[in-house]
């Protein structure tokens, strides 16, 4: 299959891709790792006039830890899951980009696309969404922080303006006793999710949970947060009872439709087991274990 | 009577771009369209047939080959994407009429039958060893999981890619 002819343009660094983008009147677009977007052109269901190559500019791809967490946007789903910081510091980052596609597509897909993309079924907006994460955004008007919550506005679609480039996403610095897992059931290794739960938990010194946040994947138009599961988990302790109530609220915040992965009904029921498997893990992770 | 001029387009075809590729080590200086994919490019502009269009859907691994050292689907990659870049393929394995230890292991250990699943496999194989040359089974089944094979089944090709692993590392004993 051989997509439509568009022009192509290699941005040499930010501000170049940016008077690219605006001087296309919002038909161009980024290409980074391009596991999403070549293979919508070659179905041409995107035909983009133009494309503006990202992956020669230089500083988007390093992961730093500076009061946050700074996470380039260029950074590939491979390097993600190697990556020592995160695989100790925040290894619900890790489980997320060890379970996305394939090694081989892993190799190329950026983590600024999977965002970007914005497609219910990618893995890390709901990582993002359980981790407070922030998007930043560089455009003509110069730049700005999204908070993740106010970043997808629906399928395909994000608060990005089309001159803007996401440059990095920004993650809070994990506090005392908190911990984060994400699982995913997929019919086979490498497919898109059929339901996919990320759960962060923060416990106090007793042991109850101070506070929680929970995403969902592949369960609504966009990741949804399951806030009513998050007040659910708020001040009590991590029981059998409690977890069952968390993953029920969770169960009710999807909005699932039926399609080959399943019947929405079942899906409905995987986010409730799911969410209390994934907080089980989160909480074990807090108090220190793997 | 005035000449109709052609449409500009019909007179100058598609806007090419020169790119300079190195393919197993041999320099490439190609003009290119840009939506030319990767796995195009190698077949019908260079002649190299030898990696395969399998699903043309990023799914089978078929059309696999080293982008500077990393194994990636090269029909889900423009050409122009790759200028100034070293990509490896099947056809670079042998060197000097010897077999590349990963080929050895396929021949030893029968990990092909029709054969179409196998350059992508050796070469998505060639890139994993490369990061991890003492691998366990189940780091070879997941790094090959990209990887579709229709016909021989896992088992000989994951047995093949061991083959190659031991005898990497007793290669590179030998050299120390
Ligand atoms: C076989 C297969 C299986 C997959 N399975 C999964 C899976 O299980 N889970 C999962 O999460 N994903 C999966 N993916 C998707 C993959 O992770 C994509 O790579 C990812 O969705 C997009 O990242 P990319 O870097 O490839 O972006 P691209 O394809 O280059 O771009 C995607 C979109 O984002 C825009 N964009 C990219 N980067 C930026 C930026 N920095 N600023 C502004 N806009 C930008 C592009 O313009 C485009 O619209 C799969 C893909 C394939 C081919
Ligand atoms: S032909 Fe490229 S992945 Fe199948
Ligand atoms: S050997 Fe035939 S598809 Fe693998």
């Amino acid at each position: 299959m051989i997509p439509a002819s568009f022009e192509y343009h290699v941005a040499k660094d930010i501000a170049h891709a940016i008077q690219l983008l605006a001087s296309s009147g919002g038909e161009a677009k980024v290409l980074a790792g391009g596991q999403s977007l070549i293979p919508l052109m070659k179905f041409r269901l995107a035909q983009p006039v133009a494309l503006v190559d990202i992956n020669r500019i230089a500083g988007l791809g390093g992961i730093r830890e500076n009061g946050e967490l700074q996470i380039g946007a260029l950074i590939r789903e491979a390097d993600l899951e190697k990556n020592p910081i995160i695989r100790q510091r925040y290894p619900i980052i890790t489980d997320t980009a060890a379970v996305i596609a394939d090694p081989l597509v892993r190799n190329m897909a950026t983590i600024g696309g999977n965002l970007a993309h914005a497609d219910p079924a990618n893995d890390h907006p709901a990582t993002m969404l359980a981790l407070r994460a922030s998007v930043v955004a560089q455009g003509s008007k110069g730049e700005r922080v999204i908070p993740i919550d106010d970043f997808f506005l629906d399928t395909f679609t994000t608060a990005l303006r089309p001159d803007e480039i996401l440059i990095e996403i920004r993650i809070p610095k994990p506090a005392a006793r908190s911990g984060g897992a994400y699982l995913k059931l997929e019919r086979k290794v490498g497919d898109f999710a059929i339901v996919g739960v990320a759960a962060m938990v923060r416990l106090d010194e007793s042991g109850k949970i101070a506070a929680a946040s929970i995403g969902l994947t592949n369960v609504g138009l966009t990741a949804i947060r399951a806030r009513n599961a998050e007040e659910t988990l708020r001040g009590q302790v991590p029981d059998d009872k409690v977890l069952a109530a968390a993953g029920a609220a969770a169960a009710s915040a999807a909005q699932p439709v039926s399609d080959l992965r399943g019947p929405a009904d079942y899906k409905r029921d995987v986010v409730r087991v799911l969410t209390q498997r994934a907080i089980r893990k989160a909480v074990a992770r807090a108090k220190g274990g793997n | 009577m005035a000449v109709e001029t052609a449409p500009t387009a019909t007179t100058t075809g598609p806007k090419l771009r020169r790119i300079r590729v190195t393919v197993n080590g041999a320099a490439h200086d190609v003009d290119v369209e840009p939506r030319t994919l990767l796995v195009h490019f190698l077949r019908e502009n260079l002649g190299m047939t030898g990696t395969h269009i399998g699903c043309d859907t990023t799914s089978c691994g078929a059309c696999t080959v080293l982008l500077n050292g990393r194994a990636v689907k090269s029909c889900t990659l423009f050409a122009v994407q790759t200028d100034q870049s070293s990509i490896a393929t099947v056809e670079g394995l042998e060197k000097d009429g010897k077999l590349h230890p990963i080929q050895e292991g396929f021949h030893q250990e029968h990990g092909l039958q029709c054969g179409f699943c196998t350059p992508g496999m050796m070469m998505t194989a060639v890139g994993f060893l490369a990061t991890n040359p003492a691998p366990t089974e189940l780091q070879i089944r997941e790094a090959i999981s990209g990887n579709l094979c229709r016909c021989t089944g896992y088992v000989n090709i994951v047995k093949s890619i061991d083959y190659a692993a031991r005898k990497m590392r007793e290669t590179a004993e030998g050299k120390a």
